[in-house]
């Protein structure tokens, strides 16, 4: 890896990671805190694996919980169904917990990947508007078959999966997807992905094979919305297909869109903030209703967010960051 | 070099019940700067469309080098050697000038995902080697005061500079400059035809271009096809092209800009 | 498999398909227009059902059940879906009419959670379906082989009736014309003294309240009404719309009656095939045919 300004993600990661870690050691993060936490770095997978579909590429999708839910199903199988895991079991020394943990949410993520992959033919004929809706009617077909298969327990989703997903894994999970990423965009292929969105018949004609780019947008930002959907199933214990229904989907474009389409920061900084927001509205919900007596429901919660997205497109349709990025994503180029 | 280098044979192509090119057959050969003329809707674009793959014509072949490349994918057409620009520019808007030119790089470069998701040294390298050439062409085109702004903050005259910097990013034989004198004042217009000639002395490739701007035409092209409707009236030196009847005959009572 | 294409099954399908094609219309004259999918027309259809609830409990008061109110009740229901259409295309679609597409459909999917959040939200309204009254004695006939309810008849008629009054609008009158002039070029209409904006307003009117009498025929049919009601029957709608045609009016009502005898046929053969049926169709009729069956091809012009 070259020496260039990588340290200072480094180093920026390295005292979040050490701040969290100590005040949950300490006792000072309750548990609840700690969980929001973690679903924040979660969201954050998400957030910037969407962006690479639609803010990086320019497609169009609006399925994306449909790719978490395939790798929280897929990694949930693995560890849950004591034939798999019981069987890697039977050499102790090789296929620890850890291991037999991290295999499950790689191999979610790859089987995301496929599904990307057919995901991703329909965007070479589709655009704009037909290309969302494609989407959609496929994140809702994985939902219905996941929803029908008794195996990985029908409508009462995957239970029983054991709850390996920690801070520090997912901490370290993020990070990655984050350096991985901030490595395609700025590198010769992320350039060529960023070329099919801003103009495509000239990316074409500038000798990119756009039909690839545009496949492989999808199939990257499936695998890490797999690896994200395999680490909350393992946190939450449960994989369930409501949970990864269209308006999960509509949830995570709202952060894409709220921190600025093209920006991995923006898609960072959105995903923290509304987790966080998401629970506070919450907990303000409960106390105007318990203490106060004011009788509103947290679906409230939900017609925030619409209005936030509405407004958005109406008033700053480039969201937080536009398509910069903060300095510590930017790979220093030397000028010549 | 006998061979010509693009030779287009027998070429048709037809919107659904409309002829757009009726039976194109031609010669450019190598080393010269080709225009093609003809009024709004005489099927210039049209042609351009179809040399670079963007449609397929219904009958007819293209032999570039001697190998038809009817039915290529338009990006395999640019490996080949054929570069375009457009009409209506169509930049990058919102990534660098760097950056619009390197896209056009990317074909050649060899590091996989995996490097790049790694920045390996081989990537690096590569990297490297691509940002320095396209330094050079930017340098050789004026535009290093620019390097690093964003494409849509560039004044006009630039982002035509930027698009033809761009196609000769792809290491073309063959560069289709589409209208390349459109919307130029007259010091524009002269800046520019120094521009072509010298792309094409330096650069050693063979320019074909569309405008309907005469003077830019006579001034600059060597040979030059004159259609309408998409058939051919005319074709030979500008000079003599420029006096024959039919081609008057064709202009009276449409907008075109005569010297 | 008798069963299947049975009687039974193609007198559902047609009672199916009048719901669809009254909420196909809305989209496709907008998509004819516009250009924009009205991702929250789903949702006018649900106001309109819960217009048509509220008036019905407000009207009961002072007007016998009947005919009358029943007709009352549907005014209500048109009025509502298409005041929430007028609402959505002034605050939300109007102010980004010539910006890129994508925003507009981004904000049509805010203004659909919107409504549905908020009607999920409110006290009154509150998450929990509601029965829908009975607003009109149900009586059974037995047609062949088939159980026809009084319903089937009413829904076919309002959808006949309002669907001839489409025709009528957009063939004989200057308001018509204006619609089919701005559809075909909205410039061109502008430079001829037509407001475009009168025009479009109109139509979400329009498409909105026909979606608010598919609500109460649906309320009316299958009685339970809930918020998130419009979600399906919406994207079946618009499938259905991409089927016949997308703005094309009588491709929106053909593509709406085989969708309808589709789904209620695939159902009787297996609820899920039942479910999937409609994006089946929407794949096959994107990869195979675009247009849709009535659509024209169009060339894009590089």
């Amino acid at each position: 890896m070259d020496k260039l300004k990588t340290p200072r993600l480094l180093i920026a990661a390295a005292i979040f990671y050490a701040v969290v870690q100590v005040l949950i050691l300490t006792g000072v993060l309750n548990g609840y805190l700690v969980v929001i936490i973690n679903r924040s770095l979660v969201f954050v997978i998400l957030a910037v694996s969407l962006n690479l579909i639609n803010g990086i590429t320019g497609q169009f999708s609006l399925g994306h919980m449909g790719f978490a839910a395939v790798g929280a199903y897929v990694s949930g199988t693995i560890t849950s169904t004591p034939l798999i895991f019981g069987a890697m079991k039977l050499n102790p020394h090789l296929f620890t917990d850890n291991v037999i943990f991290l295999a499950a949410i790689v191999i979610g993520g790859f089987g995301a990947a496929v599904v990307g992959f057919l995901i991703g033919f329909p965007s070479l004929r589709l655009k704009g508007d037909y290309l969302a809706i494609v989407t959609l009617g496929f994140g809702e077909i994985i939902r219905t078959i996941l929803n029908n298969i008794q195996y990985v327990g029908g409508p009462r989703g995957l239970l029983g999966i054991p709850k390996f997903s920690n801070f520090t894994v997912i901490f370290c999970f993020t990070f990655l997807t984050i350096v991985l990423l901030r490595n395609l965009v700025q590198s010769s292929h992320g350039r060529a992905m960023l070329s099919i969105r801003e103009n495509e018949l000239a990316s074409e004609l500038s000798g990119v094979d756009t039909t690839k780019y545009k496949v492989l947008g999808f199939v990257i930002g499936a695998f890490f919305a797999g690896i994200a959907g395999g680490l909350l199933a393992h946190l939450l214990q449960i994989a369930h297909p409501t949970q990864y229904g269209f308006y999960a989907s509509a949830l995570i474009l709202i952060m894409v869109y709220a921190g600025g389409i093209g920006s991995l920061t923006g898609s960072i900084i959105a995903a923290f903030s509304l987790t966080f927001l998401t629970e506070g509205l919450r907990i303000g919900i409960d106390w105007l209703r318990d203490s106060v007596g004011i009788p509103i429901g947290t679906e409230w919660t939900m017609v925030v967010y619409a209005l936030l997205l509405i407004l958005i497109m109406l008033f700053r349709t480039e969201g937080l960051m536009g398509m910069r990025e903060s300095k510590l994503l930017i790979i220093e180029e030397k000028k010549v | 070099m006998n061979e010509p280098l693009l030779s287009i044979q027998g070429m048709s192509h037809y919107f659904g019940g409309l002829k757009a090119v009726s039976d194109f057959t031609f010669e450019v050969p190598e080393g010269v700067i080709y225009g093609l003329i003809g009024p709004n809707g005489s099927g210039k674009t049209t042609t351009f469309n179809l040399i670079t793959g963007i449609y397929t014509p219904t009958q007819g072949k293209i032999l570039f080098e001697g190998k038809d490349i009817v039915g290529q994918k338009p990006f395999r057409i640019v490996h080949k050697g054929i570069a375009r620009t457009f009409q209506n520019l169509r930049i990058f808007s919102n990534l660098s000038v760097i950056d619009n030119i390197r896209v056009a790089r990317h074909f050649t470069t060899k590091s996989g995902l995996f490097s790049s998701f790694l920045r390996l040294p081989g990537f690096l390298k590569e990297q490297d080697d691509v940002r320095d050439e396209t330094m050079a062409l930017i340098k050789l085109m004026h535009l290093e005061h620019r390097a690093y702004d964003i494409a849509k903050n560039l004044p006009y005259g630039e982002l035509r500079r930027l698009e033809v910097a761009r196609a000769l990013a792809t290491k073309p034989k063959l560069i289709l400059l589409d209208e390349p004198a459109a919307g130029m004042n007259p010091k524009e217009t002269e800046d520019l035809m120094n521009l072509v000639r010298r792309v094409r002395d330096e650069f050693k490739v063979t320019i074909f271009l569309i405008e309907h701007h005469m003077k830019f035409v006579t001034g600059i092209c060597e040979r030059v096809k004159v259609i309408d409707f998409g058939t051919t009236i005319a074709e030979g030196k500008p000079e003599d092209v420029v006096k024959d009847a039919k081609v008057l005959e064709a202009y009276l009572g449409r907008k075109a800009v005569v010297c | 498999m008798g069963s299947i294409f049975s009687l039974q099954q193609i007198v559902n399908g047609l009672q199916l398909g009048a719901i669809y094609a009254l909420i196909a219309l809305g989209y496709t004259m907008v998509y004819g227009i516009v250009r924009l999918i009205n991702f929250a027309h789903g949702d006018f259809f649900m106001v309109g059902a819960y217009a048509a609830y509220g008036a019905f409990y407000l009207f009961n008061f002072f007007l016998p059940p009947g005919h009358f109110m029943a007709f009352v009740v549907l005014i209500l229901a048109m009025a509502g879906g298409g005041a929430v259409a007028l609402l959505a295309n002034k605050f939300a679609y109007k102010p980004l009419r010539y910006k890129p597409k994508l925003s507009s459909l981004v904000t049509a999917i805010g203004v659909s959670m919107l409504l549905e959040y908020t009607f999920s939200a409110l006290p009154l309204i509150g998450p929990s379906p509601r029965g829908f009254p009975e607003l009109l004695e149900k009586r059974m006939f037995t047609i062949g082989s088939a159980q026809v309810s009084n319903y089937v008849m009413i829904d076919l008629f309002v959808a006949a009736v309002l669907m001839i009054g489409l025709t009528f609008l957009i063939q004989k009158t200057a308001l018509g014309r204006a619609m089919r002039a701005v559809s075909q070029d909205k410039d061109a209409a502008k430079l001829m003294g037509i407001d475009v904006e009168k025009v479009i307003s109109f139509t979400f009117l329009i498409g909105g309240s026909f979606a608010g009498a598919a609500g109460l025929l649906a309320g009316l049919t299958y009685p339970r009404i809930q918020p998130y009601m419009g979600i399906l029957p919406g994207l079946k709608a618009f499938i259905a719309a991409v089927l016949g045609g997308i703005g094309n009016v009588p491709g929106a009502v053909l593509g709406a009656f085989i969708m309808g005898i589709a789904e209620t046929c695939a159902t009787a053969y297996n609820s899920l095939l039942g479910e999937g049926i409609a994006f089946v169709i929407l794949i096959v009729v994107l990869l195979l045919r675009p247009n849709g069956i009535l659509g024209e091809k169009t060339a894009d012009k590089i």
